[in-house]
Formats: structure tokens, C-alpha cells, sequence
């Protein structure tokens, strides 16, 4: 229980997957203009990625590893992660109306989202378990869902000040996820 | 030959995958730690970017266009397997260096933003020429950033010590922190030239780096049309020199307004 807790915290905060792994840059930087927005995507993130894991650990170990082929990973988990999102889409959309509501449109837009082939290939590269494996997916997705909501909740701060033109846009969104890398630094304490 | 020299300054320069298009960020931050990572991650995402565009162009009237994006994830899945192969068996401190980023190249949206955009639709030389202009232009930006990053975080340049021993190495910037610090200043500076040139900025705005699923053509199309049907309504639009970038994501955010 302790191992799954420190796997927990470590991936949600002090490796922060966005800020010190840089895994899921690209919808941080793009879907973070408002926090109602970056709330949505971070949700849909946390719970394909919790899936994706479970999944993936199921087909790696019951499938790739006893047939050994593991050199194939790369290819499989990213047919898994999309396939994975498109039946969760179905499915949400037929049986959970509300659900699909909130999370519907993020989805088509993760199966690109490296944090979610990444953590999978991370639990097989760290050799967790299968409950670790979800366990730490899950963390790595909160802590994204964390990282997104802040940024956002800044970006909404900053829209109005007066930024130097040539920093506007990207370059001061940079910055700023820069200096939130510097803050989670803090969390490195906990270790 | 005129027109293959076209795609190759393209990607070198008028779209530069990394400072104009904004693509393929993971990478880009993630192991420029050091020069030589950067040039070596840049090389391995070229090979893969040539050879999959190559691959695509022969293909591109067998494949059915329904299917066409399963299909070329698989072609690059495929390439992306084979080159971390060779990287481990020949280059294996490389492949220590660059790890878990070397497959996560499958996900780059360079790779299938340009089977999509143009191994798709051109012939199998042109092809080739825009994945080396492509990759060749995401080398030398990752190149750039990833001297800065070392000689600023260790005083060396390619594992060479230029500044004296006297200097105390800005740590930092071969931190994470130091990755965006280093990016910001890059696309600024670039702001800044074509702001003096009076240029728009960052034109040419591919499938957008926002919408994330260069992958996902439904996201594209959907987006695409959106683009067109409400281009500069809603809000407020962006002045004239205002970077394209923002114009971009205001464009994304209204497709995420429109799609909520």
C-alpha cells in the first residue's frame, strides 16, 4: 500500500508529467485558454489514461510478453489507445448521456495526447504490476488534470495585462509554464 | 528540380515545424538537454519522417481513405520500431539518452501532420524532399535549443568546455524550467524579426498544433470548416501583427466553444 502511495504522489506532483516529464504539452499549451475548458480535457485525460493503462497492462502481460513479442509494444499501444477511445466514445455516448456531455468532446482529441502513450510505455519500461501500472496512470492524469487547471486559471489573469508584442501568444505561455516548473519544484521536498 | 527545392526551404524555414507551427512539443522540450540529444533526436525523428513519407506516397492510391489514418499510424509505429532497433543495437548511449522519447516519435504530430497534409496527396520524390525539409528544419531548432541549454546549464557546447572553469553553471536551464525559458525566447525573437519586417506572423498555420489531433481527422475537418464558415467572428480579431499563433488558438477556442 505505502509502494502504491509513493507511485501515486511521485507521478502526480513531483514528476509532473507536463512540467517535468513534458509528456501532453501540446493540449497543455492549447486547451488551456479557460479553466471551464482545461477542467474538461484534464477529466477526459484522467480517465482514458486510467483505462488505457489497465488495459495495456492486461494485453502486455497476458498477450505480448507470453508470446514474446514485446518488440511489437510500440505499435500495439498505440492501436489499443486509439481503439480504446473510440469505444469509449461509443460507449459513453449510447449508455452515459451526461458523462459524454461533459467529456465528449475531448476525447477524439487524446488519442494523440503523448501523455497517454507515454505512461503506458513508462509502466512497462518501470516493470509495474497491473494495479500499479492503473495506479500510477491515474496519478500521472491528475496531475495533468492539476498542471492544465492552473495554467489556465493564469492565462486568464494574463489575458488582460499588458504584454511586449513579441510575447504575445505562445512565448508568455512559455514563460509562464516555465515558471510553474520552478514552483513544482517544491514538491520534490516530499520525496 | 526547382520544385523540390520548394517543400525542403518550406520546412526549413517559411514553416518551421517547431518555431512557426508549433508542433511536436514533447520532444522539442524534452531532451534538449544537451546539443548532441537534440541533434540526435532531431536526426531520428527526420529518418522516420522521410521514410514514412516515402512509404505513404507509394501507398497513397492502395490505401482507402476511410481507413487512411489507422493505416498510417501503423506505417509509422512501424518505421518508429525499426529506427529505435537500429538505435539501440548501434548508437546505445543515444538510446539511453533519449529513452521512452524515441517511440513516443509515433505520436509526434509532425510525422502524421505530413503524411496527411502532403505524402497523401504528392508524388513519392516530393514526398521525400518536404520530410527531409520538415525534418531537417525540427533538427536545427532542436539543435539550437539544445546548445543554448548547454552552454548556458554547463558552460560546454557539444561536450566541449567553451566557457572558463570560473563560470558557475546556470543549472536551470538543463532543468525543466529551463526548457520553456529557452522555447519562449526562441519564438520571440522570431516574433520580433518578422514584426520588423511587417510580416503576419507564423502564416501558414498547418493543421493546428491546438487542435492537438493532427492525428484525428474528424477533429481536423470539424475544425476546418469551422475555420472557414466562422473565421472572424466571435471575438474580438487579432490585430494585424498580433503572432498567428494566438490567432490560431482563438480560432481552436472558438472550435472548442462551437463544439461544447
Amino acid at each position: 500500500m505505502g509502494n502504491l502511495i509513493a507511485i501515486g504522489v511521485g507521478s502526480a506532483f513531483i514528476n509532473n508529467v507536463v512540467l517535468s516529464q513534458f509528456l501532453g504539452i501540446c493540449p497543455f499549451l492549447g486547451v488551456s485558454k479557460r479553466v471551464k475548458t482545461a477542467a474538461g480535457m484534464g477529466s477526459a485525460v484522467v480517465f482514458v489514461i486510467t483505462l488505457a493503462s489497465f488495459v495495456a497492462g492486461i494485453i502486455y502481460k497476458f498477450i505480448l510478453v507470453p508470446l514474446n513479442i514485446t518488440y511489437l509494444q510500440t505499435i500495439v499501444f498505440i492501436l489499443v489507445i486509439a481503439a480504446l477511445v473510440q469505444f469509449v466514445e461509443m460507449f459513453l455516448k449510447k449508455k452515459m448521456k451526461g458523462l459524454y456531455q461533459a467529456l465528449g468532446v475531448y476525447l477524439p482529441l487524446i488519442t494523440t495526447n503523448c501523455a497517454v502513450l507515454g505512461v503506458v510505455l513508462l509502466n512497462v519500461t518501470r516493470s509495474y504490476n497491473i494495479i500499479e501500472g492503473v495506479v500510477n496512470g491515474f496519478a500521472t492524469a491528475v496531475g495533468f488534470l492539476v498542471a492544465i487547471v492552473i495554467m489556465a486559471g493564469i492565462r486568464e489573469k494574463i489575458e488582460y495585462n499588458d504584454i511586449p508584442k513579441p510575447f504575445q501568444g505562445m512565448p508568455i505561455v512559455l514563460v509562464t509554464a516555465g515558471l510553474m516548473a520552478i514552483a513544482f519544484f517544491g514538491f520534490s521536498g516530499l520525496k | 528540380m526547382n520544385k523540390n527545392i520548394k517543400p525542403l526551404i518550406n520546412g526549413l524555414i517559411t514553416e518551421n515545424p517547431t518555431f512557426v507551427l508549433m508542433l511536436g512539443m514533447c520532444p522539442t522540450l524534452a531532451v534538449t538537454t544537451s546539443a548532441v540529444n537534440g541533434l540526435g533526436m532531431g536526426l531520428t525523428t527526420t529518418a522516420v519522417l522521410v521514410l514514412s513519407n516515402v512509404f505513404i506516397s507509394v501507398l497513397r492510391k492502395l490505401i482507402p481513405d476511410s481507413v487512411r489514418i489507422p493505416a498510417f499510424i501503423v506505417v509509422i509505429a512501424s518505421f518508429v520500431t525499426i529506427v529505435e532497433m537500429l538505435l539501440q543495437a548501434y548508437i546505445p548511449s543515444l538510446y539511453a539518452a533519449l529513452g521512452i522519447y524515441i517511440p513516443l516519435i509515433v505520436v509526434n504530430c509532425i510525422i502524421l501532420g505530413r503524411a496527411e497534409a502532403f505524402a497523401s496527396k504528392n508524388g513519392v520524390v516530393a514526398s521525400m524532399f518536404d520530410g527531409i525539409g520538415m525534418g531537417l528544419g525540427f533538427t536545427i531548432a532542436l539543435t539550437l535549443i539544445g546548445c543554448v541549454r548547454e552552454l548556458l546549464g554547463s558552460g560546454k557546447l557539444f561536450e566541449v568546455r567553451i566557457f572558463p572553469e570560473a563560470y558557475v553553471p546556470l543549472t536551470i536551464f538543463i532543468l525543466a524550467p529551463g526548457a520553456f525559458f529557452v522555447l519562449a525566447m526562441f519564438v520571440a525573437i522570431l516574433n520580433r524579426i518578422r514584426m520588423g519586417k511587417g510580416r503576419p506572423l507564423g502564416k501558414g498555420g498547418n493543421c493546428d498544433a491546438l487542435c492537438e489531433g493532427c492525428m484525428n481527422t474528424a477533429c481536423m475537418e470539424r475544425t476546418r470548416s469551422l475555420n472557414g464558415e466562422k473565421g472572424d467572428s466571435g471575438k474580438d480579431t487579432p490585430k494585424q501583427e498580433a503572432p498567428a499563433v494566438q490567432d490560431n488558438k482563438e480560432k481552436a477556442d472558438n472550435t472548442e466553444k462551437e463544439e461544447a
